[in-house]
């Protein structure tokens, strides 16, 4: 495609919301007025001091951040190229990046006077960190799960229910993440007097992507820091794992206009790119759902396709759409890891270096399995360790144990 | 120019009386019993047919016209199919205003112009689309007009006098006030606040206001007929269907007659509502 380079990659979107031709507002009526609402409110609390040093505050004490560079000293010897840094998402409260802005998203909630939280969650991940927060701040918590993920996430189930919160099991479509999305925005329409809907991801309708990518970029600018503290320099390469996208834009987006920087986003691929999947850049084309243009699957009728993954997290038909933009425009590189690169990648891991990564980010490091013993030794490499596999190790386990039989 | 929703609109204007607009899903529950179904709309009373385009995703639809839809994609069904059901049904009725409703994605990856040219041809008067509020009328709802079909804009109870004109701006044909903060066929809407909704969007346009979402029997219908230019009905339609069907979902001999008969009680109740004053 044919795209004149911008000036900078980090000036979008514009004022409707749209990176290129992808995002937007695509909703119904009822939700407009909230969502012209949510956007003067993100705007007056970037702009306010004192939202934002609350915000440091809870980072800082209840988060646990800055979460650490970590230099994976033995899986580097392993693989006999790239230095590879792990940033470690996975320490934060709750169990991975989510809770960054799961915090951002319930403070504006609060600014806004809302007392009842909805949130999607796929792997649970985002639902854990948002009955997280409710609980903290005394919020109403209702998260809606597919029936499907409910099943194989189970653990996750079980923390948000502890922590008050109500799961919602979605019967309806594939009864995995889409669906719950679509349940939440069901929810939303309904319930719009009270109700704010907390996305998980870096989708939906403005300001959304841009919101859950600013509270995410927490990643990349601590990310930027540590690295210059460690190695006195840029990091060569970025890589990051690819469902919505947000713990991959909140990595990437600091760096974007750091040309030295190679960036790769690893989608799943399922069981291979010619059968089942859910890698929206590789296999999909330009669509609008849930309230955004941007890469989707679907058949030739525009209706949208089940996508699969072996990760409940990355188990969706679609991309963030500013991905879709960076994709077009050339900047971030797009793979995609099946479901046994990934599970190989959570193994090695788990025996090299004594973390078991949750199996979302297992495909970012499969795709550094590839990447890292091609490159130089004093190429620094760093992959987003977004998630722990505690809550995976259930599944795993099956699944190993099915194999060994 | 004049579609046949202006005509139908001018024409039950001079009769004094309100419009009953009826609901089905396109292919539901295959394209032959489909198309029986919607000549016999007319017939049973329905002044104004809107046809839903089957999606995957239907982000403001209750469970019962989310399975509407996906029976009927099961069955195969397309927009181009629905197109073609539009264009049978054109053979024998030429004033019965049709409205497509439904998602923007199976349109845009139709291909926008394509699909006006090819909808404008089939013998559709307008479009209502879920997805496409004001602020993306760059995309279908500019286009649409240009073409010669109504873009027929929801306004909802979160619609205030300050967002009221943005909405009505390029809508034509019909406003069509959904009477709750929902989804389709959740509660029952409130006559008392209709009446002051349709009032205060009358009071910012010219045309016809049509009110839906949540209307089921033909009493709720006559009430709400009686403070609007029209009653919308979909959810109870789709449920008469359903309630026909045999074991696996397939249409039985009484399944058109289900949606007939329901269709003209409803009826009965809209003719029985005085019309609005204007």
């Amino acid at each position: 495609m044919n795209i004149a380079k911008p000036n900078s990659y980090r000036s979008g979107p514009d004022e409707r919301g749209h990176f290129g031709i992808f995002g937007g507002r695509f909703v119904a009526e009822t939700l407009m007025p909230l969502i012209l609402d949510l956007e003067k409110a993100y705007t007056e609390a970037k702009a306010d001091p004192a939202f934002q040093a609350e915000m440091n505050g809870y980072l800082k004490n209840y988060v646990g951040r800055p979460s650490p560079l970590y230099f994976a000293e033995r899986l580097t010897e392993h693989l006999g190229g790239a230095k590879i840094y792990l940033k470690r998402e996975e320490l934060n409260h709750t169990g991975s990046h989510k809770v960054n802005n799961v915090l951002g998203q319930i403070m504006l909630a609060r600014r806004m006077g809302k007392k009842r939280i909805i949130a999607e969650t796929g792997a649970g991940q985002h639902g854990v960190a948002t009955a997280t927060l409710c609980a903290r701040f005394g919020l109403e918590c209702v998260v809606y799960m597919g029936a499907v993920d409910v099943e194989r996430q189970q653990p996750n189930v079980i923390r948000m229910e502890m922590l008050g919160a109500t799961v919602v099991p979605v019967q309806s479509g594939t009864r995995t993440l889409k669906d719950a999305m679509n349940e939440a925005l069901r929810d939303w329409v309904t319930n719009v007097h009270n109700t704010f809907y907390c996305i998980g991801t870096v989708a939906g309708p403005h300001p959304y992507p841009t919101l859950v990518r600013d509270f995410q970029s927490i990643i990349g600018n601590e990310t930027k820091l540590q690295m210059q503290e460690v190695e006195g320099r840029l990091p060569d390469s970025l890589v990051a794992c690819i469902g919505g996208g947000s713990n991959a834009m909140g990595l990437f987006h600091p760096f974007l206009d750091d040309s030295t920087v190679e960036i790769f986003g690893v989608e799943a691929a399922g069981h291979g790119l010619t059968q089942l999947h859910a890698a929206s850049i590789a296999g999909g084309r330009p669509g609008v759902l849930h309230g955004n243009r941007t890469y989707l699957l679907m058949d030739a009728d525009g209706q949208i396709q089940d996508a699969h993954s072996i990760s409940a997290g990355l188990d969706y038909p679609g991309i963030g759409p500013e991905h879709s933009w960076l994709h077009e425009i050339g900047r971030v590189n797009y793979l995609s890891a099946t479901d046994d690169e990934a599970l190989a990648a959570f193994q090695l891991l788990s025996k090299l270096e004594g973390i078991i990564p949750a199996l979302e980010p297992a495909h970012a490091i499969a795709k550094v399995m590839e990447l890292a013993p091609k490159r130089a030794k004093d190429h620094l490499m760093v992959v987003n360790l977004s998630g722990r596999g505690d809550k995976d190790v259930p599944q795993v386990g099956d699944i190993l144990r099915g194999k060994s039989k | 120019m004049t579609t046949r929703i202006d005509t139908r609109f001018a024409e039950l204007k001079k009769a004094g009386r309100s419009a009953f607009v009826t609901f089905v899903m396109a292919g539901d529950p295959d394209p032959a019993t489909s198309l029986e179904i919607i000549k016999a709309l007319p017939k049973a009373g329905a002044d104004v047919i809107e046809l839903g385009m089957p999606f995957t995703d239907p982000m403001a639809d209750g469970p019962s016209i989310q399975a509407a839809g996906l029976r009927a994609l099961k069955v195969g069904m397309t927009l181009k199919k629905t197109l073609e059901l539009v264009r049978d049904f054109r053979k024998d009725d030429n004033a019965t205003p049709i409205v497509l409703m439904g998602y923007y994605n199976p349109i845009y990856i139709y291909g926008v112009d394509k699909f006006l040219g090819d909808a404008k041809t089939a013998g559709i008067d307008g479009l209502i689309i879920v997805d496409l509020p004001p602020e993306e009328d760059d995309e279908l709802c500019l286009p649409a007009m240009k073409a010669g079909l109504n873009f027929i804009r929801l306004a909802t109870p979160t619609t205030d006098d300050k967002r009221l004109p943005a909405v009505l701006a390029n809508t034509s044909g019909f406003v069509y006030y959904v009477a709750i903060t929902g989804i389709t066929g959740a509660a029952a809407a409130d006559a008392s606040a209709v009446s002051e909704a349709v009032t205060r969007i009358k009071r910012h346009t010219k045309l016809p206001v049509c009110v839906g979402f949540g209307i089921r029997t033909p009493e709720n219908a006559r009430a709400i007929a009686s403070h609007a230019n029209g009653a919308v009905v979909g959810t109870a339609l789709v449920d008469a269907l359903k309630n026909s069907l045999d074991a696996d979902g397939r249409a039985t001999g009484k399944t058109v007659n289900a949606v007939a008969e329901l269709t003209a009680a409803l009826a009965q109740g809209v003719k029985g509502a005085q019309q609005a004053a204007e």
